[in-house]
């Protein structure tokens, strides 16, 4: 292996390596030959953290293709309830009913089955496994100096968590009482009671099977990112040098590590409930006439329990995509992220304040108002570092010499959404707004855009971006500025008009409008918004298709640094191997953000500062 | 001797002050706090709503306080012993900290029968349930434990007590997560006495 180090440096940034880097002795010990040895090894069963992420990706991707489908399964329904949908019987089956005129329209069970599914795998695969898992993977050991994850095996195990929780989701889709249908918050007693739906059988067991293996993954994940970020940093990486996507997942998985196993605690009352037949949620409760005999129980308990995880979830979901997109706005306006202290304070006051916002989506179950604006208050002040950070992505992007392409496209997107979406939550962050909008379109609108689709548009920003780190080539330009537009104007399109919907107080979850006269003028809109998703839809076949031509026909990586990045991961060769750097591991000199510094357009974390540079970081 | 061993052991943990598991093990340690706290917060709330049975807890409860603490005295000592490498005691000590942890779930077993007996059975009300819930669920954890205690007893029957850094790191783990459900159970016992 000491002819890695032997051969001539190929970069100004690998000789710096050589001569200033730290040798570890990785490559005399030959614990590495076990990640590569065979197929099964390499690409299955790998502990190597980069395929790991790929892992992550693909799978968050295919989920992201089921839950996508089903929405325009129920946005059919929606849009078109009239239309005959017969033509999707052969893969839905009985799902589909038809009635005497020939006319298939879909079953209400199977409705609430879709949208509970979309729920649940979109918040939970998609937007924590697919986005978190993938980027942390990736980028906590390459941009920290580390040869991999503080526990590879725990690392592997985490994604095969993931991968059998999804199997186990996607088990219960086929099941004849079909999937759970009780809504993806699972409230009981829809949730608690296995008679009280058909989903709520079966259904609902595989459910909770899934999610407590998903808790799970979340937990090795996140202990894993916890201790390789504050463990395996290289030498001269102090906390404030680290690179914003570090901070944003290292935040992430701390918020995770505290909220998640409040989630298992809720789900085992829950279990307790279900087959011991405790009664925890559970209280006078009558079914087909007859009481049963649980008694004293507190649905609203669950609510408390559910939503201790369920705030800081969606902070889980966003604050990654924050992440990526303040390094790729940083990089592809050749200007350093403004504000860098502020960034992490605000990532860090959003974080504490997750924590304590909770009852927001109670206001109407019935508790104290007086409780509520405890929590109104807390909610509001969410929009202070919200705010930073949006004022900071806009001040980093002014002047500077902004590159467009895909990557920085999303990024600029993503701020649009933050904002639209994020407007809205200060609405709806009231309670006595709340007493209108609650359960309307308004609020579907509000989370879809502020972590729905920005949450998208910070993967999409990451996979544009750090897809030659990940393949070795690039994606297409062309096509994913298409996807970008195609996104950005279908996306609006869609949630755009849901506004309007529910400040008329037009409720969420309902199958059918057809006995409310009020929402009858709704017609056409709910028709443009589908036919809006299907589009939408296809552009994200475009991405798919891009995607999967880009990793086996996509332009080739010919150097390492394609965009003249300060970060670590770019001073890996183009072919990262097992360990990361053949060689030394780099030692860190300056933080990450020194770009058009003293006239230079970027200058590497791995460059000493030079005598007669500026203040340095 | 020992000052070299102290040196791999750094060796080990490269320039860091503690080793990359260790800190792993603390940061699962806070997430399982919060599984418990979770627990004992919707006790709280849910006897503060009203409708709640008031009964005693057993005495086996608190008589087994006194087992696990036991347990983890003796481990504590089969830790010094097995960095003086005194095998003999370590393992005496190893396979009485087993016994005492394995007497602890029986013991929890009984006292629960003894809920059941004082006229506190499962599905009665709540205020019940939560025993129930809260001690089981512990001694799901206790249990965890007992596997690792158990291959570390398997492995000093098997193999001569030597003294390496891998070795007393794994001998390390197994103390701090066994002293954290011994500390758990002073936590929730002291706690169930008092919200009455």
């Amino acid at each position: 292996m000491a002819s890695a180090v032997l051969t001539a440096p190929a970069t100004r940034e690998d000789a710096l390596i050589q001569e200033l880097g730290y040798d570890d002795h990785f490559h005399e010990h030959h614990h590495g030959d076990k990640y590569q040895s065979n197929f099964i090894f390499h690409y299955i069963f790998s502990q190597d953290h980069k395929m790991i992420a790929k892992q992550f990706l693909i799978t968050g991707m295919m989920w992201a293709l089921i839950g996508a489908m089903m929405s325009l399964v129920f946005r059919m329904q929606l849009g078109f309830p009239e239309e005959s949908i017969a033509w999707m019987k052969p893969f839905l089956g009985k799902w589909i009913a038809i009635n005497s005129e020939g006319v298939g329209s879909l079953t209400q069970d199977f409705y609430y089955a879709l949208v509970t599914m979309h729920g649940t795998i979109l918040v939970f695969f998609v937007l924590t496994a697919g986005l978190s898992g993938t980027f942390s993977n990736l980028l906590i050991p390459l941009m920290i100096g580390a040869r991999d994850m503080a526990s590879p095996l725990l690392n592997m195990l985490s994604y095969w968590f993931f991968f059998i929780s999804g199997s186990v989701m996607f088990a219960s889709l086929f099941l004849s009482t079909g999937p759970f249908a009780g809504g993806w918050v699972a409230y009981p007693p829809l949730s608690a009671l296995p008679q009280a739906m058909d989903g709520s059988g079966a259904g609902m067991t595989l459910w909770t099977v899934s999610l407590v293996l998903f808790v799970v993954s979340v937990l090795l994940g996140g202990i894993n990112y916890i201790t390789t970020v504050l463990n395996l940093r290289t030498k001269g990486m102090s906390m404030w040098r680290l690179p914003l996507p570090i901070w944003a997942f290292f935040i992430t998985a701390i918020i995770g590590l505290l909220s998640f196993p409040v989630l298992t605690s809720a789900f085992f009352l829950m279990i307790l409930d279900r087959s011991v037949g405790t009664s925890f949620y559970l209280s006078d409760i009558y079914i087909g006439g007859q009481a049963l005999d649980h008694v004293g129980g507190s649905p609203i308990l669950y609510q408390h329990l559910f939503w201790f995880l369920g705030h800081p979830e969606v902070y889980i979901i966003i604050l990654p995509a924050m992440g990526i997109v303040s390094e790729v706005l940083s990089v592809h306006s050749r200007k350093p992220i403004f504000g860098y202290k502020a960034m992490v304070f605000s990532i860090l006051a959003i974080a504490f304040l997750s924590f304590i916002v909770w009852a927001h989506h109670m206001f109407m179950s019935g508790v104290n108002p007086f409780i509520s604006n405890f929590f109104v208050i807390f909610t509001l002040i969410i929009a202070v570092p919200s705010a930073v950070k949006v004022f900071n992505w806009i001040a980093t992007l002014y002047g500077g010499n902004i590159r467009f392409n895909p990557a920085s496209l999303f990024g600029i997107g993503f701020v649009s959404m933050f904002i639209s979406g994020g407007l809205t939550g200060i609405w709806l962050g009231n309670s006595t707004l709340d007493i209108q909008l609650h359960d309307t379109y308004f609020v579907v609108a509000h989370f879809h855009i502020v972590m729905g689709v920005a949450a998208f548009f910070g993967m999409f920003a990451g996979v544009y971006h750090w897809f030659p780190k990940l393949y070795g080539r690039f994606m297409n330009e062309t096509l994913g500025k298409l996807h970008f537009w195609g996104t950005l104007i279908g996306a609006y399109a869609v949630f755009w008009p849901m506004h309007y919907l529910g400040m008329a107080g037009v409720p969420r979850r309902y199958y059918s409008f057809d006995a409310f006269q009020a929402f009858g003028h709704f017609d056409n809109l709910n028709k443009f918004i589908t036919i809006a998703a299907i589009i939408t839809f296809g552009f994200q076949i475009l991405f798919v298709i891009n995607f999967f031509y880009s990793i086996w026909r996509g332009r080739k990586l010919t150097e390492r640094n394609p965009y003249n990045a300060n970060t670590l991961e770019w001073t890996t060769p183009v072919e990262v191997g097992h360990g990361n750097w053949p060689g030394k591991l780099p030692t860190v000199q300056r933080w990450a953000y020194d770009y058009g510094k003293d006239g230079r357009e970027f200058i590497s974390q791995v460059e000493p500062v030079g005598e007669n540079e500026s203040v340095a970081h | 001797m020992d000052v070299s061993i102290e040196k791999r052991m750094q060796a080990e943990t490269r320039r860091n002050k503690i080793h990359p598991k260790k800190l792993a093990l603390w940061v699962a340690i806070v997430s399982l706090i919060m599984m418990f706290t979770a627990l004992t917060s919707a006790y709280i709330v849910r006897r503060a709503a009203g409708n709640w049975l008031e009964f005693s807890i057993p005495s086996i409860f608190y008589v087994n306080t006194l087992v696990i603490v036991a347990s983890s005295l003796t481990l504590h000592a089969a830790y010094r012993a097995f960095k003086r490498e005194a095998e003999g005691a370590y393992k005496a000590l190893l396979g009485m900290t087993f016994l005492l942890g394995t007497a602890f779930v029986i013991l929890q077993y009984f006292g629960w029968l003894q809920m059941e007996a004082d006229g506190v059975p499962l599905r009665i009300n709540p205020s019940g349930d939560f025993v129930y819930a809260i001690s089981s669920l512990h001694a799901v954890h206790v249990l965890g434990g007992l596997a690792a205690l158990g291959v570390a007893l398997a492995m000093a029957f098997a193999r001569k007590l030597r003294r390496t850094p891998a070795r007393q790191l794994r001998l390390e783990l197994t103390l701090t997560y066994w002293h954290f459900v011994d500390v758990l159970w002073i936590y929730l016992i002291v706690f169930l006495s008092l919200q009455r």
